[in-house]
């Protein structure tokens, strides 16, 4: 129904220099739904977003929001749009009110009508009791919250939201999400870009993108349907996991292949019968079964299909051999681990063992300590209270001896970016004190292991992204080390990128690394052994993802996700708290 | 380009508060202009007076001795009286004594016997060429004083000498602390413009806020002249600070009308905001734009404006760039304006390139500032 279509975007094209950022992208989004734009990072969604909302104008094709031009007809069609950037747009020094008070005098909204507007959004985003305060002393929700009131005066009749749950708890993202729907439902276009699957699930329709180009448009629930029959979970297995997915992805029929918990979950070709389970030594009590399919199954599948589950790799790390006395059971270990900042408890008496050859994630909202702690664990920050061990060694006495044990992968791949591929390994080996042959021979073991052969002497900063996580791990890997730290790995990659990267890993537990990974992303807390939840500085819970799902199973949620685990462990943690106060 | 007076109004209000509420901005405007005029006008000074001077008089002789007294009474000098050359040179060497003067064992003889053989020898720490010119000059005073006191006291007539009576114009005991004064202000003016706003824009930028006005109906004049209009304020409201300090605290006279001042300062601002917005809006980076304020703006203010180094006695390719320096012909206006008042002859083309160059900046901005991301 062509007259339900706010936006008609045609032929669109963008570039950037040499750099291509969208390509030939034709879609029309529709009134009174939330259309989800959904990609990793580079895809091309906030140029997209842009592009809508007139901030850039197209290279070729044409773009028509409520019938205008965004150049051409800049003035009138700027009164029909709102438009959320990334972090809100808001000032952090002004208070609540004067935003809203702000954008309420550009956008012409003024007398009665904004006394009536003020009232109606600040009830609806329950900020009504924080008119004074600052935004800078907002949390991420209610700052999200604001924003997207800000976006809501002069009632536009599109939306667009770019990337509004960045940061922000999964909490806050229901709450929001609910919000936005009462005003699709209301007849708004909304547009809601994210780089999570799992978000996109729940949007009417969804434009899939994969570096500028459109890969699939239209409903996610039609797209998840044509996989029906393909998603399998097997289940019950008994001995190792992580081989069995290893093992299942080398099968001919199985294109993908994840962890979910204790349970391996595959994706066939289409077509394709069962997988014989021989083949994957899974244990006798092992059984395949039909799962609803996920949209990233689908996205995957429009991909091409995932990775091998073969990590080169194990070809070329040794077998890790713990010293003498240390504890294979408690290769990291905190206890009553507490750090302040002034008044401030951002860890607080936090508990756990690690065995070796486990993954261990810290998840957590952000501003939850998990950072902290993750820092105290490398030695990078001194405990205020407790105790912090890694391979036996105590943090606050050898810090810099424990850090050698240890390869460390932070957020963002904290490459020089202007350093080639070969002065970033060469660096990394230096500071590691490797030298002479034995150097070399390390360089070349990663740049065969990665691939990196072909672009030495290209800048980390030009890397495609996949290459870039590639070159962070194998400057974090040159010493092998015993133990491995990853901050945030794989937030904002692709999942093919991201199941790359997961292979690697699960090469190296194999091989008794200890892996500890902080991380707010559900997906990845899968793939860990045991997680760690942390919320207001202190572990709430802790336990296999399975475990904790099983905390909070019940009537209402007879299988909950990670999502939903995660949620209401820190709701009942907050009931708690009341109860107490 | 239109101008809406609410969404102007409103765009200003919040760029007020966000002056009002950031520390730096009301420690940059008010209480930097104070410490540096204070600098400028007290702890700088030119003039040089009291130099420490050593004095080795190696004769005992009444000469000898009435020459170094001569010496000790100059108001000009602090006598710091040793019995070692080489134990006084290494004084100099560590800058403790600028200046030595030595008398040999047979000076009271050699004055005695009226030959004009009598020999006094200063040395000088040349590093310092001012000060040592400073040295020598203060010597050869008092050695002059001398020559005429022994006269009278053996009662000789005093030889017919041609005196030299300075009189200086404008500044007439030249304190240093006049000129000094009036061109420090100029720094703090161009700290204020430019420093300052080369940090609006790209903050803007930074923390994601421009793309949401610009999603607004907010035309680009008024995008501009909300950047404009709060930072010329501020900066006049700084200078009325420093016009203050300067005349009623620091008793600097200040010879020209208020208004005048007002008229040359906008001009100024003009140039200072220009470059700083133009700054901000090109790089989109704080850093970077305020690194750039400091290069292009804050250093040639400091150095080649002619308020502490003279510009006539620079190399000739380095006096021509200086007529590209706005703060020159701030300074020198300035300083007209306090010392000497309104000279037109002075103060009509300085007010010309300033104009020129504050409608060159304010226009190169005007045309960088976009309505989108990628230009127009």
């Amino acid at each position: 129904m062509s007259e339900d279509i706010a936006i008609r975007l045609e032929g669109l094209c963008q570039r950037f220099g040499d750099n291509i950022a969208l390509q030939g992208l034709s879609a029309g989004l529709r009134r009174g739904v939330i259309t989800g734009l959904v990609g990793p990072d580079g895809a091309g969604k906030t140029t997209l977003m842009r592009l809508m909302a007139g901030l850039l104008k197209p290279s070729e094709g044409k773009i028509s929001v409520e019938g205008l031009d965004p150049i051409a007809d800049a003035e009138a069609m700027r009164l029909q749009l709102g438009y959320m950037p990334q972090k809100f747009g808001l000032y952090e020094d002004l208070s609540v009110l004067e935003n809203l008070t702000l954008y309420a005098d550009l956008r012409g909204v003024l007398g009665e009508a904004r006394r009536q507007s003020f009232e109606r959004l600040l009830a609806f985003t329950d900020l009504a009791r924080f008119t004074d305060r600052l935004v800078g002393k907002l949390s991420g929700g209610m700052k999200q919250k604001l924003g997207l009131a800000c976006t809501l005066l002069g009632s536009p009749r599109v939306l667009l939201l770019d990337e509004p749950c960045v940061g922000v708890d999964p909490i806050s993202r229901r709450e929001l999400w609910k919000m936005v729907s009462t005003l699709a439902d209301g007849g708004m276009c909304v547009v809601w870009s994210t780089a999570y699957l799992d978000e996109a699930e729940l949007c009417d329709d969804v434009l899939l993108m994969n570096q500028g180009k459109l890969e699939y448009s239209g409903s996610p629930q039609a797209l998840m349907d044509s996989m029906q029959g393909r998603s399998l979970l097997l289940k019950d297995i008994s001995g190792n996991h992580r081989l069995v997915l290893q093992r299942a992805l080398r099968q001919p029929e199985v294109i993908d292949g994840v962890l979910q918990g204790a349970a391996v979950r595959l994706v066939l070709k289409q077509h394709a019968a069962w997988p014989d389970l021989t083949p994957l030594a899974a244990g006798p009590t092992a059984r395949l079964e039909a799962t609803r399919p996920r949209l990233e199954d689908a996205f995957i599948d429009l991909l091409g299909g995932g990775p091998g589950g073969d990590s080169p790799l194990t070809r070329h790390m040794p077998e890790v051999r713990l010293a003498e006395g240390v504890d294979p059971e408690a290769v990291i270990e905190a206890r009553r681990l507490t750090r302040r900042f002034g008044d401030f408890i951002a860890t607080d008496q936090v508990d756990f063992r690690i065995r070796r050859g486990e993954i261990f994630g810290l998840l957590g909202p952000n501003g939850a300590g998990k950072s902290t702690t993750f820092k105290m664990m490398c030695g990078l920050l001194k405990p205020s209270e407790g105790e912090g061990r890694v391979m036996g060694l105590d943090l606050k006495k050898s810090a810099s001896q424990a850090r050698q044990q240890l390869g460390y992968m932070a957020q963002k791949f904290a490459l020089y970016a202007n350093l080639s591929v070969a002065q970033n390994l060469t660096f990394f080996s230096g500071i590691y004190g490797l030298r002479g042959a034995e150097q070399r021979q390390r360089m070349d073991d990663m740049v065969q292991v990665f691939a990196l052969g072909d672009m030495l002497d290209m800048n980390a900063g030009e890397l495609p992204l996949g290459f870039k996580q590639r070159l962070a791990l194998a400057c974090a890997l040159m010493h092998r080390p015993p133990l491995l730290f990853l901050d945030e790995p794989t937030s904002g990659v692709d999942p093919v990128t991201r199941r790359e990267f997961w292979t690697h890993i699960n090469g190296l537990v194999d091989k008794g690394v200890t892996v500890m990974v902080t991380t707010h992303f559900m997906d990845e807390a899968e793939y860990c052994d045991r997680i760690g939840l942390v919320y207001r500085g202190r572990m709430i819970a802790a336990g296999t993802p399975d475990e904790l799902k099983a905390m909070v199973a019940g009537e209402a949620l007879p299988e909950p996700t990670m999502e939903d685990a995660f949620i209401e462990l820190v709701t009942r943690d907050d009931r708690q708290r009341e109860a107490r106060a | 380009m239109s101008v809406n007076l609410r969404r102007l109004t409103a765009l200003c209000r919040k760029e007020t508060r966000q002056i009002v509420r950031d520390p730096s901005s009301v420690l940059i405007a008010f209480v930097l202009p104070v410490i540096l005029l204070f600098i400028y006008g007290y702890g700088i000074n030119l003039d040089a007076n009291r130099v420490r001077l050593g004095i080795v008089s190696l004769d005992q002789g009444a000469e000898a001795v009435r020459f170094v007294d001569t010496l000790k009474g100059s108001p000009f000098i602090e006598p710091h009286v040793g019995n070692s050359v080489p134990a006084l040179l290494e004084e100099m060497k560590m800058g403790r004594v600028r200046g030595l003067v030595v008398l040999q064992d047979d000076f009271s003889a050699k004055v005695r016997q009226g030959r004009g053989e009598a020999a006094i020898q200063v040395q000088t720490d040349g590093a310092e060429p001012n000060t040592a010119n400073f040295v020598a000059s203060y010597v050869q005073g008092a050695a002059q004083l001398w020559l005429a006191e022994r006269r009278q006291d053996l009662g000789l007539p005093a030889p017919p000498v041609i005196e030299v009576q300075q009189r200086f114009w404008f500044n007439p005991t030249t304190v240093s602390r006049n000129y000094l004064v009036p061109g420090s202000i100029s720094v703090i003016m161009t700290i204020i413009g430019a420093l300052l706003t080369s940090l609006v824009v790209a903050r803007e930028w930074e923390r994601g806020t421009m793309e949401a006005l610009l999603s607004t109906p907010v035309t680009r004049a008024e995008l501009l002249l909300s950047k404009i209009l709060p930072y010329y304020l501020l900066g006049l409201a700084a200078m009325c600070l420093c016009v203050a300090v300067s005349t009623l605290i620091m008793g600097v006279p200040l010879r020209g009308s208020l208004v005048m001042l007002l008229v040359v300062t906008s001009l100024f601002l003009g140039s200072g905001l220009g470059l700083g917005l133009l700054l901000s809006t090109v790089t989109r980076n704080q850093f970077v734009a305020a690194q750039g304020a400091l290069t292009a703006a804050f250093l040639p203010a400091i150095m080649l404006s002619g308020f502490v180094f003279e510009i006539k006695s620079m190399p000739l390719p380095v006096q021509a760039f200086t007529y590209l320096v706005p703060a020159r012909y701030f300074v020198s206006a300035l300083q007209t304006l306090y010392q000497a008042g309104e000279v037109w002859a002075i103060l009509l083309p300085n007010m010309l390139f300033l104009l020129i160059s504050a409608l060159f900046w304010l226009g190169l901005t005007a045309a960088r500032t976009w309505r989108r991301l990628d230009g127009n």
